[in-house]
């Protein structure tokens, strides 16, 4: 009648797969680790400080052509990309400049790091000099983004201290609304997440900016999300099926939860294909971080918080006193 | 649970058409919002810089400079306090070794003869009281102490206070904004967005098209005018052999003016400064070609500039702004209405920008460009366009999906994720908040997130369906088990709103809040307002069996 994704009663032995999982969780987390440490993040701008400037034309530009002009400036490493949006049917490049470094006071008065934070200025004043040269005046400049080395480094340390306030935050609330086996389970799923999430950008090279921050960030609220649903269900079968066997309770709050959990992902998936392929080039590396977060969200919910609780053993007495703490229904 | 009282219906009701009241302004044209009458809320939703276009820019105040300035003109103020004065009968005391340390903030002397050690404090104790530096004490509040004076083995150190190092920064950053908002809004009516950020910063937000170029020159420079005597004694030949006496400086011309002029030696200390120049204008050049500048001094400035010109009929001066030449005239007869003309070979666009600087006064201390992020309006139009059809693309396909996947519940589910919207945009309108392309992202993302409420509640009146409940008491225990879970997950996500926000920067930011508030009005919508709809079929019709 309705469609359904996941039939009515499903019995699926999760925490049987849960050695298969690990193996798989590790490999990843092993391989993200290597690809952060070899490969390394694509940091944008955000981070790495530096030039971006966009421009379109009447006529195509030839990346070629743009790429030896700016390249003429003496500026270091230069990037040229040719973007095609979907909403604007005209092509666009974009230059990336990376960031100037002043090596020595020039013995003026202009203290270093003012020097430093000018010269960001200046490159990006050269290469919209060299583009208006080499394309005219009736070139279009769509955007330009300058970020000096004190901008860059303020926002890495905001965007590494945001991930892990996150995570603590999220680890405490679990605290308080379960018991601290549960909390336990739920940080190794988060930090499961964000560890794969990077890993995937390493891999990729995608261009990490700080939108992808605000990405992580919200994928650390969404794969919470999905964890505390199951973890809730877990609790209401451990008062209701005082005898059963752990495992079995597990299993059973997953499958209960399965049709949930998968109906959510795929509104959530729903909304977010629409962004990434209506949305635009400006919104593309994030909303690409959040379709892969919500899947290792969904898979960490599953195959990792769950299973964990029969590491650690959660409490199975959950009489009057733990009762009361379950919240009313306004 | 599925009853609702009238007086809940009817606040529910209002809290609806609040969101669709407040929300409407959005959709009105300009002249229609005029119109309408004083009770109807007019405030909008503004629209970010990257989805209107503009510039972004956050600049430093280099407030470490100010500070240093106070003290350099503390150490002259020293030095004159050592000299005699006849009137208060005060006699000369000889000090050695009168320096200044950058990195402690502090000035300290030797008086020469031991004996005049006390005296020497006393006088410093009377000159840093208070009132330095025209009127500090009142800046800082009763008691406050601009600076505190210590001994260390015969000699006087002088320290500046935490306080009012803090109260001159603030004073610079203060007073920067104003210059700022001089140069980039002359006329007052645009607009620009001038905010501190933090204790030595500057965040300025202009919408438009304007080329941030031209607002970045007209910013960055500091805009200090000053008219210098020249002194003809100094040849070239001793500039270049660096035999410039004391109290003299080398001063090069500006590029636009003299092509390739020698710079001219000047006196140090300036005849009048740009503070006394009451005004300035660009227009035509009287005398045929090019632009010129006109100013007018005030009433001090006018004195200065008159007894000057009329005792230096032929001589040379020049007018100096940030350290360069801008124009080098000879004086030819007394200057006495107050009032002159900058000639030079300036184009339209540089006489005007010359003459905005000084109209705007000189900036306290420099400002450093330390980000910008400008956006065109044909961009910012594309984003809009980008967004909203992501927006309405993705709404339709969740509004499907939900329909297909439970029929007349997800149709109710479906009215709550529309009333949702309306909310996000009646609380958004209503907090005049911002709205960015990530923010358009976040209310994309809150609809696909929205639903999970619902979906929890009607997996949850399926499962006690299937355990043979009745349908009314199976929705019962569906929408009171859910909540449980709906409350855990939507504060876990309104946690990582709230950290978002901390960090963000302005798109970021616009991210954060469109999330934080659909969290909110999600839950109200998906939990509360499907009830009604779900509660007033069940109790009415009362099925026997439930489509779900």
């Amino acid at each position: 009648m309705f469609l359904k994704l996941v039939p009515d009663q499903t019995d699926i032995k999760f925490t049987r797969m849960r050695f298969t999982a690990m193996i798989l969780s590790i490999a990843l987390l092993i391989g993200s680790v290597i690809a952060l440490f070899t490969l390394g993040l694509n940091f944008g701008i955000d981070f790495r400080g530096g030039v971006t400037i966009e421009v379109t034309d009447s006529e195509p530009i030839d990346p070629g052509a743009v790429r030896s002009v700016v390249g003429e400036l003496g500026l270091g490493n230069v990037n040229v990309q040719s973007i095609q949006d979907f909403a604007g049917s005209d092509e666009a490049i974009v230059v990336f400049v990376e960031q100037q470094s002043v090596s020595e006071d020039d013995g003026t008065d202009i203290d270093l790091g003012t020097a430093n934070e000018n010269a960001q200025q200046a490159a990006a004043t050269q290469v919209q000099d060299a583009l208006r040269n080499l394309l005219g005046d009736d070139m279009e400049i769509r955007k330009v983004d300058v970020v000096g080395p004190t901008v860059s480094g303020e926002l890495i340390r905001k965007g590494v201290t945001a991930v892990i306030l996150a995570v603590m935050m999220m680890l405490i609330y679990i605290w308080f609304r379960f018991e601290w086996q549960f909390s336990v389970g739920a940080i190794i799923a988060l930090v499961h997440d964000v560890v794969i999430t990077l890993g995937m950008f390493a891999v990729t090279q995608l261009k990490f900016e700080l939108a992808i921050i605000a990405a992580i960030l919200t994928i650390v609220g969404y794969s919470m999300n999905d964890t505390v649903v199951v973890y809730d269900r877990v609790r209401e079968n451990l008062r209701k099926y005082k005898k059963k066997l752990l495992e079995d309770v597990l299993d059973l709050s997953v499958n209960e939860t399965l049709s949930r959990t998968v109906m959510t992902s795929v509104t959530t998936l729903l909304a977010l294909f629409s962004l990434a392929v209506f949305g635009g080039e400006v919104l593309r590396g994030f909303t690409l971080a959040m379709i892969w977060g919500v899947l290792i969200g969904t898979y960490s919910s599953i195959f990792v918080a769950s299973p964990f609780l029969l590491a650690t053993g959660v409490k199975r007495d959950w009489s009057a006193a733990a009762a009361a703490e379950q919240p009313a229904a306004p | 649970m599925l009853q609702f009282t009238k007086l809940q219906v009817i606040g529910i009701a209002i809290l609806v058409s609040l969101g669709i009241l407040f929300s409407a302004p959005n959709f009105l044209s300009e002249d229609a919002r005029d119109n309408l009458p004083g009770f109807v809320p007019k405030t909008k939703i503004n629209l970010g810089l990257d989805l209107q276009g503009g510039s972004y820019l956050l600049l430093g105040v280099d407030t470490d400079k100010v500070i240093d300035d106070r003290l350099r003109s503390l150490m002259s103020d020293i030095r004159r306090e050592m000299r005699p004065n006849r009137a208060t009968d005060r006699e000369r005391i000889s000090i050695d070794n009168l320096t200044f340390d950058e990195d402690a903030n502090r000035v300290s002397f030797r008086p020469r003869e031991a004996s005049d050690f006390n005296a020497a404090r006393d006088r410093i104790r009377d000159l840093t009281r208070g009132g330095l530096g025209g009127g500090l004490g009142g800046g800082l509040g009763i008691g406050a102490r601009p600076y505190v004076v210590s001994e260390d083995g015969g000699r006087i150190l002088v320290t500046i206070t935490q306080e009012a190092e803090r109260y001159y920064s603030t004073e610079a950053v203060r007073d920067s904004i104003e210059v700022v908002r001089r140069r980039i809004d002359p006329a007052g009516n645009r607009e620009v967005s001038i905010q501190p950020q933090g204790i030595d910063r500057i965040v300025v937000q202009v919408p438009g098209d304007d080329d941030p170029e031209a607002l970045k020159a007209i910013i960055n420079r500091t805009g200090q005018l000053s008219f210098h005597r020249h002194d003809p004694t100094v040849g070239p030949t001793d500039v270049a052999n660096g035999l410039v006496p004391p109290g003299r400086m080398v001063v090069p011309f500006a590029e636009f003016e003299g092509s390739g002029a020698p710079p001219l030696v000047l006196h140090e200390d300036a005849e009048v400064t740009g503070d006394m120049v009451e005004t300035a204008s660009a227009g035509p050049n009287a005398d045929g070609g090019g632009f010129q500048i006109n100013f007018a001094f005030d009433s001090r400035g006018a004195r200065r500039f008159a007894d000057y010109t009329r005792n230096n009929i032929g001589a040379v001066f020049a007018i100096v702004l940030d350290g360069e030449i801008i124009s080098a005239p000879t004086i030819q007869s007394a200057i006495t209405q107050g009032s002159g003309r900058i000639t030079g070979s300036f184009s339209a666009l540089e006489a005007a920008q010359t003459a905005l600087l000084i109209r705007s006064g000189a900036l306290p201390a420099e400002l450093t460009t330390l980000e910008q992020r400008s956006v065109g309006a044909q961009l910012g139009a594309d984003s809009v366009r980008a967004g909203a059809l992501a927006l309405i693309i993705g709404f339709v396909a969740v509004i499907i999906y939900m329909v297909i996947s439970y029929g007349r519940f997800g149709i109710y589910a479906d009215f709550a994720l529309i009333a949702n919207v309306v909310l996000i945009a009646g609380m958004l309108s209503l907090m005049g908040s911002t709205l960015t392309l990530p923010g358009i992202a976040g209310i994309v993302l809150t609809i696909g997130m929205a639903v999970d409420a619902n979906v929890l509640i009607f997996e949850r009146i399926r499962e006690e369906l299937r355990n043979g409940k009745a349908p009314i008491n199976a929705a019962e225990l569906g929408y009171q088990k859910a909540w449980s879970a709906i409350l855990d997950a939507n504060v876990t996500t309104f946690l990582a709103a709230l950290i978002m926000f901390q960090l963000g920067a302005g798109p970021v930011r616009g991210f954060a809040i469109t999330l934080a508030v659909g969290v909110v009005t999600s839950v109200f919508t998906a939990y509360v307002l499907t009830r009604l709809f779900a509660g007033g079929y069940l109790l009415s019709k009362r099925p026997q069996a439930l489509a779900l």
